[in-house]
């Protein structure tokens, strides 16, 4: 019994210590405004991590975007309301579903690849390396990661949205032969600037965040072993998408919430 | 010439992303210049706005002229007050215009539905609409009903 406790505080306490070391790397790594010599690493990284995703972005977001579509016209026609379909569509991809799918994504897509990168650079000790040279590998490998990481996740959020919507539009309008006119006019009555798009937006950037700081830290604090950096790739995924869905609730209830 | 192609490729991502947020504020959220131009408010008082919300579409003959801009209500008379933004400049309602709440499509979605009158006035920025239907609430005519047929 008294064992269990033990073991149970010493994890508790290795977590919180892991905790508290990606803290002060995410501190460290953004501590200081950004400088301009560094634009160019970012953009690298934004071509890794941002252009590189977009192909799966684009078709995930065309198939969820047909699928709902179908799934919405489907039920919607047994009532007559088909025109429904675009605000519904609309409505269930920014709020949700943009966000979502595409943070989680990009988790598997750069986040999983980022740790592995930065886990080599460790393993081979090339970060050590930087630092006999008097270069700091948190601003020059870290803090450019999660930078382009903080523009790339809204900016495949956006692309995402707006497949997703065509992807329906083709589904409802061009095959089911719903009509043209209720499906814009009826999202455009409903979707809101700031309240629908803005905090879709706002979400995506709060998943950015988290995912980037996930992957990085992962990769940052792996053993130096071929076995702690597979552990540490699958850590980074499990992690970050049961944070991302955890924090949508969250985010969720304080940004729609009504209280 | 590596380092070419990558920020061209950067480049477009972000002018992609860019022009995925003019489409989804323009064809989506349907975000037009409207908003910008010329509106005024004028008040009108109904005795039930049940299912009413703000930004709710005010029309006339079916054709959207105005939002909702705010609902309030009155305690001392036990009735709300809705500002009603009309588009355009003052002038376009004549001052017996009246004003009724109705029920919109298989979701019952609310509006007020103005009619003209007769009147040679014109409403004003702050006039208020003296005519008004408030919001037929199904359970106040069963009410109703049931106890005209215990009569």
């Amino acid at each position: 019994m008294l064992d269990l406790l033990r073991g149970l505080g010493v994890r508790f306490l290795n977590w919180l210590e892991a905790l508290g070391r990606a803290s002060f790397l995410w501190v460290n790594a953004m501590a200081g405004l950004p400088r301009w010599t560094d634009v160019g690493l970012v953009i690298k990284q934004i071509y890794n991590v941002g252009f590189l995703s977009l192909v799966i972005i684009v078709l995930s977001a065309f198939s969820i975007g047909a699928v709902i579509a179908l799934q919405f016209y489907t039920q919607l026609a047994r009532f007559g309301a088909q025109d429904a379909v675009g605000l519904g569509l609309a409505l269930v991809v920014l709020r949700e579903l943009g966000p979502v799918v595409t943070a989680l994504l990009f988790a598997g897509r750069a986040g999983s690849a980022l740790t592995a990168e930065i886990g080599l650079m460790k393993t081979t000790e090339q970060l050590s390396s930087m630092e006999m040279m008097g270069v700091d590998p948190l601003r020059r490998i870290v803090a450019p990661r999660i930078w382009a990481g903080i523009i790339s996740v809204p900016t495949l959020t956006l692309i995402f949205n707006m497949v997703a919507v065509f992807g329906g539009f083709i589904v409802a309008v061009e095959w089911l032969g719903a009509d043209p006119g209720g499906f814009w006019s009826g999202m455009q009555d409903v979707v809101e600037l700031w309240e629908d798009l803005g905090k879709g937006m706002l979400k995506s950037v709060a998943f950015a965040v988290l995912v980037t700081w996930v992957a990085v830290f992962q990769g940052y604090d792996s053993p130096p072993t071929a076995e702690g950096m597979s552990m540490a790739t699958t850590r980074t995924v499990v992690i970050s998408s049961v944070l991302i869905l955890a924090s949508d609730f969250l985010l969720t209830l304080v940004l729609y919430g009504d209280f | 010439m590596r380092m070419r192609t990558v920020e061209i490729s950067v480049g477009a991502f972000v002018l992609a992303g860019i022009l995925a947020l003019v489409f989804l504020a323009v064809q989506v959220s349907g975000v037009s210049l409207r908003e910008s131009e010329e509106s005024y408010t004028v008040t009108a008082r109904f005795d039930d706005v049940s299912g009413l919300r703000v930004r709710s579409k005010v029309s006339m003959a079916g054709v959207t002229i105005g939002r909702v801009r705010d609902i309030a209500v009155d305690t001392e008379w036990g009735d709300a007050i809705v500002y009603l933004e009309i588009f355009g400049a003052p002038g376009s309602l004549t001052a017996d215009t009246s004003a009724q709440v109705l029920t919109e499509g298989i979701l019952g979605a609310r509006y007020i539905s103005l009619a003209p009158g007769a009147d040679e006035e014109m409403l004003d920025e702050g006039d208020e609409i003296t005519e008004t239907q408030g919001a037929l609430v199904l359970e106040n005519l069963i009410g109703e009903f049931l106890t005209n047929l215990g009569d």
